[in-house]
């Protein structure tokens, strides 16, 4: 007698195959150990928004009854695995229906696991992991994130190797034969059922003592009830801004004080000032006002309310001016100009290096996605 | 008009599939002729199914995408007036928009087969379950049937084809699923062979009514106060009729596929001898159920009564399953702002059920779940405590109580 929950979080639209993929998987292995299961998604992230996270649920159950007992509860509050496709919501996840961050963990039971697909280390991800009062284990995939589009679908294996590891930390969710025949049976692939196997040899998992992680308080905010709320549908416009931090000179818009994006990125964009023409452009086509005008001119991308969208890279004329970075490689939302001003050549050093790397990173965002996949077909093939 | 034999499904299969694809397996079993569509959520994913299925070349239809839902559901109607057997579906906003041609349907006693995937009704904006969509038919004609699980779905579509074809009937369908509980979650489900669905459900034949060169006829002409009354009292006695029909159709399912509940009607769940019964619609039951069960473990005598079929509404069974229970709670994810009681559509069908029995229990309206908000097992055990103390005291402080809405 027992129910077993998983629960996959992924980048909506971009990687939405691949969750899907990985849940009705684990309950067609399942079936081959005698149990019964059902998969979903949520359905409040649904018409999924590209790159917004999202989930979706296995749940494993021995008997029927015991699987309407799971089901009484639609949205699981504690599930024995977590699974990550993207490292950079390690930093904690927001549906787009917007209810304050969610720590990557918060339904990993205690004793669960949480796999996190990843190039960084067990150290690097709990810097952003938050804390919880109870042990749990990290496993992590090495491997870049797979990204995909809502059309195409990008099939690198990474479903087969989060099912492999999947059965290496879940043994009583499904066995390792189970699931091997069960992939065998689904895609009829040598390779795809050699991949979970190598995925099942290879794990291994890291113990997270309570207490370990991110010691930040996710930030959250309260829903009015009815009797507070305005009637006939109303929502109050946000006052307009004023001078840059308070001051006299350049412009900050005034913003939601409760609408923060930060889940939402899978890249940023990191400003070169010095090549920086001040056209107004990014400024001017950010979807979310998201750029401050500095004191001298500059703009100065607000990571409170920046989306990750990269129409700022896009429509940049000067090269190499803006460019999307991979949302991993930063801790904070800080400032990238106060960064600039305190100090210009350790910026731009940093900066420099970041750009560098960020060459070889294949994410999608909001603006370029991996779907549309004919210029990287084109990039292959030359 | 029959198109070619879909090669799915030789034999039974099992499959891990949602609600709505449950249906849009139905459609291909039941070999339709006809359907049309237009998106709108959670509705569309019977759409995406059927469209993989007829791209995929494993089931042949004539798919017409609409410019609207107002021509999607004319479309099927006239499909079914030459004797095509047709499906379509929507949601919410989208079914109010097809509204007058789906009042004539039921009025031509046209069989179209209809799925509302349930969703709050616009404005604000949601995607959310709630019943008030489907329920704007129940005074027309249509049959109305609330399902609750992904097997219930395919099983009944295929049952209400047989029902609405059949001569003696000839009334439109509706299958309400609510949206996401339903129309998303994938359960595993069996699906029967082209065999025996063959087996079961015979060719639609509209005889003299079919509109065809050979049968040179006239529909929907312009009337008067001469004869509207008639021509309403026709439809009264086709609706009187099918509930003997759906008898019928359900006791030869159960010999042809080997399940099925005892009544078609109404789901009782550990009713007998329960002296308080929360009674409900659609995938409410789940958990609903649970909280029964837990409940009847600590010693509760409580019990969960489904209405599975909302119109023809089954008062005769309620009043037999419902007799002797000392206190009812009927819970609503619907609303019916200014009603007698302030409360749910069910609420008020229920009580009107209930007027000529001897002993009248206590009735309680719990409105709950609007717009997808899910109902947890401890509102189910608030309720019942509530009308505990109503049956307890013999007062009602409030007939109607909204759960689990945010005050202040």
């Amino acid at each position: 007698m027992a129910t077993l929950a998983v629960e996959v979080v992924y980048r909506g639209i971009f990687q939405r195959t691949l969750a899907r993929n990985i849940v009705r998987q684990i309950v067609f292995a399942a079936r081959k150990d005698n149990k019964i299961g059902t998969a979903f998604g949520r359905y409040s992230d649904s018409p999924e928004r590209n790159g917004i996270p999202a989930k979706q649920f296995a749940i494993v159950c021995d008997t029927a009854l015991e699987l309407e007992e799971s089901l009484a509860v639609y949205e699981a509050t504690n599930v024995d695995v977590t699974i990550n496709l993207d490292d950079a919501m390690c930093k904690g996840i927001e549906s787009w229906a917007w209810y304050g961050l969610q720590p990557i963990n918060e339904l990993t039971r205690p004793g669960g696991t949480l796999i996190v697909t990843s190039r960084q280390d067990a150290d690097a991800l709990l810097e952003d992991i938050h804390q919880k009062a109870s042990a749990y284990n990290l496993a992590i995939i090495p491997s870049t994130v797979s990204f995909s589009g809502l059309w195409v679908y990008k099939d690198d294996h990474t479903d087969m190797r989060v099912l492999g590891t999947l059965c290496k930390v879940c043994p009583d969710l499904v066995s390792l034969k189970a699931m091997k025949d069960s992939v065998n049976e689904q895609t009829g692939s040598d390779t795809k059922v050699s991949s979970v196997q190598m995925a099942f040899d290879r794990t291994t998992t890291r113990p997270v003592e309570p207490g370990e992680g991110n010691h930040e308080t996710p930030f959250s905010f309260d829903l009015p009830g009815w009797k507070n709320m305005e009637e006939g549908l109303v929502i109050r416009a946000i006052p307009e801004g004023g001078g840059f931090r308070g001051g006299d000179e350049g412009y900050q818009p005034a913003r939601n004080e409760v609408f923060k994006k930060w889940s939402t990125r899978s890249m940023r964009p990191v400003i070169n000032f010095e090549t920086c023409i001040k056209c107004t452009l990014c400024w001017l086509q950010c979807p979310d006002t998201c750029f401050d005008v500095t004191p001298d001119g500059l703009y100065d991308a607000n990571m409170e309310s920046c989306c990750g969208c990269g129409v700022c890279e896009a429509v940049c004329p000067v090269p190499d001016c803006v460019t999307m970075v991979s949302e991993s490689e930063f801790n904070d939302n800080n400032s990238q100009w106060e960064a600039w001003t305190a100090d210009k050549d350790s910026y731009n050093k940093w900066s420099t290096v970041l750009v560098e790397k960020q060459k070889s990173e294949t994410r999608s965002h909001g603006f370029h996605h991996v779907g549309g996949y004919e210029e990287e077909i084109k990039a292959e093939e030359a | 008009m029959a198109t070619a034999q879909t090669a799915l499904y030789q034999e039974p299969k099992e499959e891990l599939i949602s609600g709505s694809e449950a249906i849009g397996i139905a459609c291909a079993l039941a070999d339709v002729d006809v359907i049309t569509a237009y998106p709108i959520r959670p509705y569309d994913t019977v759409m995406q199914y059927v469209s993989r299925l007829k791209a995929d070349g494993a089931f042949d239809f004539d798919y017409i995408i609409a410019e609207s839902e107002h021509s999607q559901f004319e479309i099927v109607k006239h499909a079914s007036a030459v004797g095509a057997r047709t499906f379509t579906g929507s949601s919410g906003v989208g079914w109010f928009y097809a509204f007058e041609a789906i009042t004539v349907t039921a009025g031509l006693r046209m069989p179209v087969v209809a799925m509302v995937g349930n969703r709050a009704l616009d404005d604000p904006g949601a995607f959310g379950v709630e019943h008030n969509d489907a329920m704007a038919v129940r005074d027309l004609g249509w049959h109305l049937y609330w399902v609750a699980t992904a097997q219930e779905a395919l099983d009944m579509a295929l049952i209400a084809w047989k029902v609405a074809e059949d001569p003696r009937v000839l009334l439109p369908f509706a299958l309400s699923c609510d949206g996401s509980f339903l129309t998303h979650s994938q359960a595993i489900v069996q699906v029967p062979s082209q065999g025996q669905v063959k087996k079961f459900l015979p060719d639609y034949k509209r005889g003299t009514l079919q509109l065809h060169p050979d049968n040179p006829i006239t529909v929907a002409p312009q009337v008067n106060e001469d004869w509207l009354m008639e021509i309403r009292k026709q439809t009264d006695e086709a609706m009187r009729r099918t509930s003997a029909v759906i008898i019928e159709a359900y006791d030869e399912f159960k010999e042809v596929f080997g399940r099925g509940d005892p009544s078609p009607f109404i789901e009782e769940y550990m009713c007998e001898d329960a002296e308080i019964i929360l009674v409900g619609m659609g995938t409410l039951a789940m958990p609903t159920r649970v909280a029964v069960r837990r409940m009847r473990e600590a010693g509760k005598k409580v019990g969960f009564l489904r209405i599975k079929f909302f119109r023809p509404f089954p008062t005769q069974e309620l009043q037999n399953a419902l007799r002797g229970a000392k206190g009812i709670a009927v819970i609503d994810r619907d609303y019916s702002y200014g009603s007698p009681a302030y409360g749910g559509v069910l609420f008020h069908e229920l009580r009107s059920t209930m007027y000529p029995m001897d002993e009248r229990p206590v009735m309680l309206n719990f409105i709950a779940g609007l717009g997808g908000r899910e109902v947890m097992v401890h509102d189910i055990n608030e309720i019942v405590e509530t009308t505990q103390k109503a049956v307890d005291t013999g007062k009602i402080d409030q007939e109607t109580t909204w759960v689990a809405v945010r005050e202040q």
